[in-house]
């Protein structure tokens, strides 16, 4: 049984304790516990199960390369699934749960895949579900959804919070074990803005554990005094519990701090992720120890030797009473050292070398441990837990010479430097035959915008393993570590089918070499074939033992068939980390007029345009949304509408050469338009497809003000600023944007100028302030600039006034125009009085394909101006196809509401076996002016077909008959607005 | 003519910085050439002078800054707004130019305390440790445009005034206590 030991465990403090509850058992643990090692010394090796065959798993590792202790913590809003038992750090409190099992952990019915396994290999999913089609659907894929998954998704909202920080550097270190601390106490002391991070809560990595000797200390010593030094150096910052997750180009690094994930509920931000521009970035991310594959590698009980080492010395917790190890290196050596040294048994290192020679099997022997040269495990014995490994030789096919009592194994292949954050912009690797492992070519790093290297590896993630070499960056001769990629080296099928590759994804040694067989040569595709290093832990112990067997079955050299993409993250970053500070009320920004709050006082139903809200309608108590517009529209029409108009868009043109500009810009004529006066203009992207409309003010004799849509202003500005700044950049012409300068408010309806009269302060009679031209004045004591224009068909004023009194004059109005029925309307009404009208609405009759001429705009489309934006893109032969549909208005027979969106059918049916078509609605909506439904909509042929019928189709399949007329419907000759 | 209203009228929030919405202050978007010695003189007028390249340049309660290469912001009491109007108007009449009252645009924050900067590193991507004396700096604070510098141990930020609401709910959160970086 793994146990907590007497004494030692050099991270743990056994004067406080941390319950906690796994499955809902109480146990019981230490404060520096991860919780992997509380679980351990509970004495919980089995941890979940398997993805695919459902068998036991337990934990194998210590940190972030744990591929099977993932549980899920929390419950409700702090649910959080897939965690790592190595990697959580206990506190009092934490309950996790095992994944991934049913109807319990003990046993689990899932299982029964085991038994049939055989049946079951690699692309079993893709052999087997293919035929019949609809099967896939409705019956597989649910069936397979719901015996695999790992964690339950979170269903509450998350009640913790992150945020991201901007940090800059010259040099980012990332890793704080001897490595990177060497690295940052030299740059630190050259004085450059050096930042060190560290995803542990601990500095000093593996030398501290393995107890090496540093620059004559012990290592424990020297990681102390480097980070007391460190720390008195103000041009150096370090955060541990801080993942460097992934390196991008031009020196940006993203990096994940798990600020308060074991103190939950403190006030503090869950996580932060930090947003790094280093000048240069040192990768000290360590190695990570690989698996021995042999049959039943994946009982629990079985774990990397190093990470055995790491619960006895960190924190005085030991896997087993009796613990085999079996290894191919000298490194595994130590393990068992140190579980003597603790006071437990080890009856056998197995050495996969027949020669075993050095300094740490010396002191093995020394101490009475028994080891055997040119052996391997043959199989593990055990179903939840090991029970005792078969000796063979590795030489051999598997023949048992022994069987051992035990009740764990640590083993150990070999380490793989990790490589990751080097690669992730294009740094390139060597496969060392020393070292049995890829190891970064320092010749051919990633690079920067300069073409100098912008990451350098250091320590054992450059393949240095010794400390002292790790100090002086130099490789001294390394102790050869002979490749064994499968245990023992002829084992047959019967084992092989039990050598795990994958522990989360349950790939085998056998699946891999079936897939070679199948064809399968590139490792990429491979991968996805088997599922092979695709899990959560994105194969941080099956990828080199993967390739290295397909390399194999391929006959192929290890570097010939290369390593997979490795893509950042490092380890999996929470969704709510990478969102930072976007959720809820500042998910996005929301733009505000300066009558929002008067809007939603007044019980508006809001509506997004852009990132602006405004209100779609005005509900009184129990009204649906279609009577309160119904309302608004009548009132209009009939008395007088108010409408909140400070969205549109309001930009100034201003400049000798303004007039020239505006006339490219539109695709009528603006410089000849007279001061005082506003006309309606369009503008076409080059392609002559109509972007924009609005009135255009001539202000002055160099200076024009043009409204945009609501949606197009900053696009628009942006359009404008392009042009100048980039193809005319010697016209004399500037341009603000001064919309959010402006409240605008639109007075509409019979009743308009009664109200303006009665408040007062300028003159705006017919006379003074005919249709379509504007004023500045004053109307109640506040400074406006009035326009007379309409986009309702009635009489109308729009009023601009600076946004800081829009609220104040919004008020009035509606104070003093109770008496002449104000009531304010929304954009639904706005669009009901434009389509009464026959007015288009951007977004709407257009989609980014129509032109003017196809909504019958030519009146405004210059032809004597010698060129504007989009002339001759309009000129071209498809645009100018008189096939082309066009703008006609649509009326139902029986007086319905067209769907929107639909269609006009056409006769007979196209390649594809769809209807013909020959048109299509772009606006429909109920008058309540008129009583039935009208629409606009584009035809074939359209405005020469006037009293024609044509099938519409509806969503149910049927057609409703709707007859071509003019898109005027309400007061065609235009006298309402003109009064 | 009632009195101006700022996008949140005041609205302030402690954390571990002080957030503050000022304002209503005056704002003049200046386009123009500014090597133009007509525009020095005008500035001068106003007690100032044409800021070099990033900078921002204060006398008494006005202050100009620079934001492109032919854009300054004049930043002066919201009440001086049409006069200095005027002023520039008829001092830079035989110049190409644009002047415009952009004050009811705006928002404008303050961000007081020890780690005012912390807040701000949190939602811009600015190298805060190099951000120079009478430094402004046009960025974005999360999703949004925005410019600050720092002045009277905090710093002033700007941003439109649309979004006033939302600038001030991403200062609330990154400031809140506990959220210490």
């Amino acid at each position: 049984m793994s146990t907590r030991l007497q004494k030692g465990g050099r991270l743990i403090d056994r004067s406080t304790r941390a319950e906690f509850t796994f499955n809902g058992k109480r146990m019981s643990g230490h404060a520096g516990d991860t919780l992997a090692s509380a679980l351990l010394a509970n004495d919980q090796m089995l941890v979940g199960r398997s993805f695919k065959y459902h068998r036991p798993r337990g934990i194998v590792a210590a940190g972030p390369e744990e591929p099977n202790a993932l549980v899920n913590l929390g419950r409700g809003e702090r649910l959080e699934p897939n965690q790592r038992a190595t990697t959580t750090e206990l506190f009092a409190g934490l309950m996790a749960s095992s994944q991934n099992h049913w109807p319990s952990l003990e046993f689990d019915v899932g299982v029964a895949n085991n038994y049939v396994s055989r049946f079951l290999p690699a692309g079993f999913y893709y052999k087997t579900f293919i035929h019949p089609r609809a099967a896939w659907k409705h019956v597989f894929e649910p069936i397979i959804r719901q015996s695999a998954g790992l964690g339950s998704a979170p269903k509450d909202p998350d009640a913790d919070r992150y945020e991201y920080v901007y940090a800059f550097c010259d040099l980012l270190i990332i890793g704080g074990g001897i490595a990177g601390l060497n690295a940052a106490l030299a740059a630190g002391q050259s004085g450059k803005r050096v930042m060190l991070i560290e995803q542990t809560a601990h500095w000093g990595g593996r030398a501290v554990v393995d107890g090496d000797e540093v620059e004559g200390e012990s290592a424990e010593d020297w990681v102390k005094s480097a980070v007391d030094a460190l720390k008195t150096m103000k041009n150096v910052t370090m955060r541990n519990r801080c993942m460097g997750a992934g390196v991008y180009d031009h020196g940006y690094v993203l990096a994940n701090e798990r600020v308060a994930d074991h103190t939950p509920m403190d006030g503090r931000p869950k996580q932060r992720v930090w947003r790094i521009r280093a000048g240069h970035i040192i990768t000290a991310t360590g190695a990570i120890e690989r698996p021995l594959s042999f049959a039943g590698n994946d009982i629990p009980g079985v774990m990397l030797a190093a990470s055995v080492r790491d619960y006895v010395v960190n924190f005085a917790v030991s896997p087993g009473d009796r613990t085999v190890v079996v290894t191919n290196n000298d490194d595994a050596y130590l393990t068992a050292i140190a579980l003597v040294g603790a006071g437990v048994s080890v009856p056998a290192i197995l050495d996969a070398r027949t020669n075993v020679t050095g300094d740490l099997p010396a002191r093995a022997r020394a101490m009475g441990i028994r080891i055997e040269a040119g052996r391997g495990i043959a199989s593990v014995k055990g179903g939840k837990r090991v029970t005792g490994v078969q000796v063979c030789l590795q030489a051999g096919e598997g023949a048992v010479l022994e069987e051992i009592a035990c009740d764990a194994v640590a083993m150990s292949g070999g380490w793989s430097p990790v490589v990751h954050l080097w690669s992730h912009c294009g740094g390139k690797l060597n496969w060392s035959e020393t070292l049995s492992a890829f190891v970064p070519d320092a010749s051919r790093p990633p690079l920067n915008h300069d073409g100098a290297a912008m990451v350098t590896a250091v320590g054992a993630a450059a393949g240095i393993y010794r400390a002292a070499d790790i100090i002086t960056g130099e490789a001294g001769t390394q102790a050869p570590v002979p490749p064994v990629w499968v245990m023992p080296q002829g084992a047959p099928i019967a084992l092989r089918s039990k050598m795990w590759l994958d522990y989360q994804n349950d790939v085998k040694v056998s699946d891999v070499q079936l897939a070679a067989r199948e064809g399968y040569e590139s490792v990429e595709h491979t991968k996805r074939y088997t599922t092979l290093g695709m899990a959560t832990d994105q194969g941080k112990l099956s990828n080199i033992n993967g390739l290295a067997v397909l390399s194999s079955a391929l006959g192929a050299e290890i570097p010939q068939v290369g390593t997979t993409t490795f893509r950042p993250p490092y380890t999996p970053v929470t969704i709510g980390a990478l969102a930072g500070e976007a959720r809820g009320e500042i998910f996005q920004p929301l733009r505000r007029t300066p009558m929002h709050a008067w809007h939603e006082e007044n019980h508006a139903y809001m509506e997004p345009v852009g990132l602006w809200r405004r209100p779609y309608c005005y509900p009184r108590s129990g009204e649906t949304h279609a009577q309160a517009v119904h309302r608004e529209v009548k009132n209009t029409r009939e008395n007088l509408g108010l409408l909140d108009a400070s969205t549109l868009g309001k930009i100034i043109v201003k400049g000798p050469d303004a007039g020239r500009f505006m006339d490219m810009l539109y695709t009528n004529m603006m410089s000849t338009l007279p001061i005082g006066k506003c006309r309606y203009g369009l503008m076409c992207n080059e392609q002559g497809f109509l972007s924009d409309d609005g009135v255009v003010a001539r202000i002055d004799e160099d200076t024009w003000l043009c409204h945009t849509t609501s949606g197009g202003a900053d696009r628009i500005h942006a359009w404008m600023e392009d042009w100048l700044q980039c193809e005319w950049w010697d016209w004399k012409v500037y341009t603000a944007n001064v919309t959010e300068q402006y409240a605008q408010i639109a007075v509409v309806g019979p009743n308009a100028r009664k109200l303006l009269e009665k408040i007062g302060g300028m003159d705006v009679s017919a006379e003074t302030l005919p249709f379509m031209q504007w004023a500045d004045g004053n109307l109640g004591g506040f400074a406006v600039r009035v326009y007379r224009i309409s986009f309702s068909g009635e009489l109308s004023y729009e009023i601009a006034i600076p946004a800081s009194h829009g609220a104040a004059f919004w008020a009035l109005l509606h104070a003093e125009g109770a008496e002449f029925g104000a009531m304010p309307y929304g954009t639904e009404c706005l669009h009901v009085l434009r389509a009464e009208k026959g007015f288009i609405m951007i977004g709407d009759e257009t989609d980014g394909t129509v032109t003017p001429l196809d909504l019958g705009l030519s009146w405004a489309v210059s032809k004597k101006k010698a060129d504007f934006l989009g002339k001759r893109g309009m000129e071209r032969t498809f645009l100018a196809d008189p096939d082309r549909w066009q703008l006609v208005g649509l009326e139902t027979l029986d007086g319905s509401v067209l769907p929107d969106g639909c269609y006009a059918v056409a006769q007979g049916t196209n390649e594809n076996g769809q209807k013909n078509t020959e048109g299509r609605v772009t606006s429909t909506y109920y008058s309540p002016t008129l009583n039935k439904g009208i629409a606009m909509g584009l035809v074939k042929h359209g405005p020469a077909r006037m009293g024609q019928v044509v099938e519409m189709n509806k969503v149910d399949g049927s057609t409703v008959k709707a007859r071509i007329v003019d898109p005027v419907f309400f007061d065609k000759a235009g006298e309402k607005p003109n009064v | 003519m009632s009195n101006p209203v700022s996008a949140l009228n005041g609205q302030s929030y402690d954390g571990f910085a002080k957030i503050t919405e000022i304002g209503p202050m005056g704002m003049i978007t200046l386009r123009c050439d500014l090597a133009e010695k007509p525009v020095a003189a005008a500035l001068k007028k106003l007690g100032l002078s044409v800021p070099a390249p990033r900078r921002i340049a204060k006398a008494g309660a006005r202050s100009v800054g620079w934001m492109s290469p032919d854009e300054l912001l004049l930043i002066l009491p919201y009440a001086e707004v049409a006069a200095t109007l005027e002023t520039l108007n008829k001092a830079l009449a035989k110049l190409h130019f644009l002047a415009a009252d952009v004050s009811d645009a705006r928002a404008v924050f303050r961000i007081e305390g020890d780690k005012a900067n912390q807040v701000l590193a949190k939602l811009c991507p600015v190298d805060l440790a190099m951000l120079e004396p009478n430094e402004l700096r046009r960025t974005r604070a999360a999703q949004v445009a925005a410019a600050f510098w720092a002045e009277d141990g905090g710093y002033t930020l700007v941003s439109f005034r649309s979004v006033a609401g939302y600038v001030m709910g991403l200062l609330t959160v990154s400031s809140a206590k506990g959220a210490e970086i």
